[in-house]
């Protein structure tokens, strides 16, 4: 049984007395140790999706299972990143952190749960914004809290809703390296499951790809696995032969899947056009 | 520096204009005391602001002084009562769908209303004013803590689920703060009302301070102090709101 399984997942919201089916019928298994994205545009149902992996919301019928064990509620070893960083202003950058060691923890000593707190805020690059409220730091710095926060509670699961969708591109891509520097670095063989928009983070990222069908009654396609060596650059992407053919491979099999799911496909996914024929043409 | 000038003189002109139409009133109502005239009678008062000659008769800032404490302990309890009720009507549905009617029947009535009843049960006038000041002051901080809590973004509720804290955790480490700045908006106009509540409470209890004073010199006749009492009043008053306010600000900057 694999680590994470999801079996026929469907989600409805009514408002206004309209049913929207936002999912319908979704299937996932990540192993353990797995780093998976779901990519689908917005609108899709992703979030949703997201809430129900991680226990925010209860699916109407199917079964999340994590180790064996339905999901119910938050999973005590769990840890999430959400796309607008979700830190608490009154507290600083380290009470942030330390407030969901001492969730986890709370038999730790105070002064260990700080120790750890600093560490982690130390690793990725905020030994020196400590005492910083949010409001105090830039988007970059807040979601290097947020990822700090997640890590520090050695998790064996991470969520990542969009992490990095609020950020500008470079500010994006050093926190990507942030985040497969803390992956590689603490040691630890978290499971991550990754919802984004963006194919070239995926690819960055992850071991698979998952398809995300747009929305109502999404689905997700086949998982396309993602054979590049760890580590990986943004300029390695764009560069190395194989990661070039890597991705076209893949954004064929998302056109096909989502020729196959969907009647107008051109919006489905965010696809770099420009990036895409440039990979091409390097390519011949 | 044209600017300065003008910001300076703008409520002046207001205040000018406010004499001039208390000038011309009491110019042709015979017992209207004109702003001279009060300060002719009232100036013992103000010029000797900390005096006691007798139960009524002292300086203005120690019966303000009086009508204040009066208030605190009012206020005080108001908000000792309607924080946590605030809370808990904003947390549960059930509980609001209960009492939201009863609320809302209680909310507007006067405290002139309210007095007798406080005598009738507590017998003495000093524990009824201050039902009557809590009674009355209370709903603004229920209404707005209940509204804090119900805007609270879902942002913050969902981390307070994802790092899984415990029910004490999540309302000291994310209820309170996330709520605290409406909750304090609720403080300051309730202590607005308790400000305007206490007069009324002094005049029907004879007890010291500025409306018991205003009320025993209306009963004497001597009007100048009546216009003197007045206008310690809103003094007061806008004194105890920008300090409110003052807090307030620092909060919500957090």
């Amino acid at each position: 049984m694999s680590f994470v399984e999801v079996r026929n997942v469907s989600k409805s919201f009514t408002s206004a007395g309209k049913v929207r089916d936002v999912l319908s019928g979704v299937h996932l298994t990540v192993e353990e140790g797995e780093f998976v994205s779901i990519v689908g545009s917005t609108g899709s149902g992703k979030s949703t999706l997201m809430a129900i992996l991680a226990g925010l919301l209860p699916p109407d019928s199917g079964k999340v299972t994590v180790g064996g064990e339905s999901v119910r509620g938050i999973h005590p070893h769990a840890a999430v990143v959400f796309q607008n960083y979700s830190l608490l202003p009154w507290f600083s950058a380290l009470e942030n952190v330390r407030l969901a060691i001492q969730a986890a923890f709370p038999e730790w000593p105070r002064t260990r749960q700080v120790d750890q707190a600093k560490r982690y805020l130390e690793t990725v690059g905020l030994g020196n914004a400590l005492q910083k409220r949010p409001s105090q730091l830039s988007g970059g710095m807040r979601q290097r809290v947020a990822i700090a926060r997640a890590f520090a509670i050695e998790p064996r699961l991470l969520f990542l809703d969009e992490p990095f969708s609020a950020l500008d591109a470079l500010t994006r891509s050093t926190l990507q390296q942030v985040l497969i520097q803390m992956c590689s670095e603490t040691g630890q063989s978290a499971t991550a499951i990754m919802i984004t928009n963006n194919l070239d983070e995926a690819l960055l990222l992850s071991d698979q790809i998952v398809p995300m069908t747009r929305g109502p009654r999404s689905k997700l396609g086949t998982p396309i696995p993602v054979k590049l060596p760890r580590p990986r650059t943004d300029v390695q992407l764009l560069h190395d032969p194989l990661a070039v053919r890597t991705r076209a491979e893949v954004v064929e099999r998302l056109a096909e899947f989502v020729h196959e799911g969907q009647r107008d496909p051109r919006k489905t996914l965010e696809v770099p056009k420009v990036a895409q024929s440039k990979a091409v043409e390097e390519q011949l | 520096m044209g600017d300065r000038i003008v910001r300076f003189l703008l409520p002046v002109v207001g205040v000018a204009f406010l004499m001039f139409v208390w000038t011309a009133l009491s110019a042709n109502v015979p017992d209207l005391p004109s702003p001279l005239k009060t300060w002719e009678e009232s100036k013992v008062y103000i010029l000797q602001p900390l005096e006691k000659r007798g139960e009524m008769d002292q300086g203005i800032v120690r019966l303000a002084a009086y009508s204040l404490y009066r208030v605190a302990k009012g206020f005080l309890l108001g908000i000792a009562i309607a924080t946590p009720l605030g809370f808990i009507l904003g947390l549960s549905k059930v509980f609001n769908r209960m009492f939201d009617p009863v609320i809302q029947v209680l909310r507007p009535i006067s405290p002139l209303a309210w007095l007798p009843l406080g005598l009738i049960i507590f017998q003495k006038s000093e524990p009824a004013a201050l039902f009557t000041i809590a009674l009355c002051s209370m709903w603004p901080t229920v209404l707005n803590t209940i509204a804090g809590v119900r805007t609270i973004p879902q942002e913050y509720r969902n981390v307070a689920k994802v790092l899984r804290l415990s029910r004490v955790q999540t309302f000291t480490k994310v209820l309170l703060p996330a709520t605290l700045p409406h909750v304090f908006t609720g403080y300051r106009l309730s202590l607005g009302i308790a400000w305007l509540v206490i007069v009324a409470s002094e005049m029907l209890t004879g007890t010291p301070g500025v409306g018991g004073f205003l009320w025993q010199e209306y009963n004497s006749l001597i009007y100048a102090h009546i216009l003197l009492c007045i206008l310690t009043i809103g003094v007061v008053g806008f004194l105890l709101d920008r300090m409110m306010g003052f807090v307030e600000v620092r909060l919500r900057s957090i």
